[in-house]
């Protein structure tokens, strides 16, 4: 969470991808450099402007399931427990 | 003549000439060439492991920007569980050490296991691990994977329902251990595929077989049938296969998966085998030979997994650490070593993560 390592581990997890490949996709997705997604630095505000979450405490930044339901958006993937809010969270 | 301190397999530090470290890379890689069939390093590639180890940094690195994927097993032992888990032994909650790995270890993937780490210890309480998991997908955000070992030998008596093939086999039943061992993956295959449908009704991101293998063929075969299972009824579960050893000891011999003989092979196969049965992420594993030193263990391994790598569809997480991966025997594993064949790995083998 520190940069992108999660969210190229989900696209191994879901994907099957590779690591050259689960990089380049989270790149374009969130309109970074490859480069870009190791560096603390660029990562930091990425993930604040988007919602996924940072390792500091910050008060009303998305945590937990509401960072992975912004995850799921961004990166066009399916996440199960975001997948089980959707079916449960409704009257 | 210049000596480097270099570890030994035990942890120990010793000191080599770079000569010396040069002849322990070849013989380590052609150590695994021999024995897996597979080519030996490439001249170039020794010539990086050596400036590795010649380099008498602490700690060394990868380019920046070639950092991989971090995954862990063992689940949540590691902190909160004895020396026997390599853990501290800290009187911290399961939620709270999932959170200190995401966030203050910087892991990119956490792991919730049960003190027990077998399959058939985890099934008669999988709705206690139900709740875990469904409160720790509610504050994380790192994908949450649960994982346990098929472990056979648990399911032999006195610990379980069938014969032990350890005292079958030396009174010359072979056919009763055969059957004990084919119906032992059988059972195994049950509770794994019943903990994995629980666990993905609650929201599970992915599981980890951990361990695959360690009893021999039969505990592969469990693990491979478990995932091609799974696969077929929650293809939202992600799949992680983790394995004992460089060798699937042929406890039965006989046993095949999709045509092909499970003993004998080596990380190069057993991945063909895994990317078969629908895994989605495998972990090689390349045990430590103590009494060798840690160049040389580092070579062997990963000429091992560049083979795995090479060989696979899928992405192959490499297991590096205690006594794996190159890495001395030693609870405490010592950054020196631990970096080294960390970049080994991504920089000669082109593992997709550790």
């Amino acid at each position: 969470m520190r940069t992108a390592g999660d969210l190229v581990a989900r696209m191994q997890f879901t994907q099957k991808m590779r690591i050259s490949e689960a990089k380049a996709y989270v790149a374009n997705k969130l309109k970074v450099s490859a480069q870009d997604l190791s560096d603390v630095a660029v990562m930091r505000e990425v993930r604040e402007e988007l919602g996924f979450g940072v390792v500091l405490g910050i008060p009303g930044d998305p945590k937990g399931m509401e960072a992975k339901a912004r995850i799921a958006e961004v990166l066009d993937i399916r996440i199960n427990c975001v997948e089980r809010l959707k079916r449960r969270g409704r009257a | 003549m210049s000596t480097y301190k270099v570890r030994a397999g035990d942890g120990r530090f010793i000191s080599m000439t770079a000569d010396e470290i040069r002849r322990d890379l070849i013989e380590g890689s052609e150590d695994a060439a021999d024995r897996g069939g597979i080519p030996p390093l490439e001249e170039n590639e020794i010539d990086r492991l050596l400036d590795l180890f010649l380099d008498q940094a602490g700690v060394v690195g990868v380019q920046i920007g070639n950092q991989v994927v971090s995954t862990q097993d063992g689940g949540d032992h590691r902190i909160n569980a004895d020396a026997g888990s390599c853990g501290l032994a800290l009187a911290i909650g399961r939620i709270q050490e999932l959170h200190l790995h995401e966030r203050a270890f910087g892991q990119d993937t956490i792991e919730l296991g049960h003190i027990d780490y077998s399959y058939k210890a985890v099934r008669p309480i999988v709705a206690q691990e139900q709740s875990y998991v469904e409160h720790a997908l509610l504050t994380t955000t790192s994908p949450l994977m649960y994982g346990a070992m098929p472990n056979l030998g648990l399911y032999y008596a006195p610990d379980g329902p069938y014969a032990n093939p350890s005292d079958l086999l030396p009174a010359g039943k072979v056919k009763e251990a055969l059957a004990a061992q084919e119906e032992a993956s059988l059972h195994a295959q049950r509770d794994i595929v019943y903990v994995g449908t629980r666990l993905a009704d609650s929201g599970l991101d992915a599981m980890n077989l951990d361990t695959s293998g360690s009893a021999g063929d039969a505990d592969f075969l469990a693990s491979l049938n478990a995932a091609e299972e799974l696969k077929a009824k929650r293809p939202d579960l992600g799949i992680e296969m983790g394995m004992a050893s460089e060798f699937v000891l042929g406890m039965h011999g006989r046993l095949s998966y999709k045509g092909e003989r499970l003993a004998g092979m080596y990380p190069h196969d057993q991945v063909r085998m895994a990317e078969a049965a629908g895994v989605d992420v495998f972990g090689p594993v390349v045990n430590t030979n103590t009494r060798r030193s840690t160049p040389w263990n580092v070579a062997r391994a990963v000429c091992f997994v560049k083979a795995c790598v090479q060989a696979a569809n899928i992405p192959i997480h490499a297991n590096v650490g205690m006594g794996v991966g190159g890495i001395p025997v030693l609870d405490t594993p010592s950054l020196d070593a631990v970096s080294r064949a960390s970049v080994a790995m991504v920089e000669i083998a082109r593992v997709d993560g550790l």
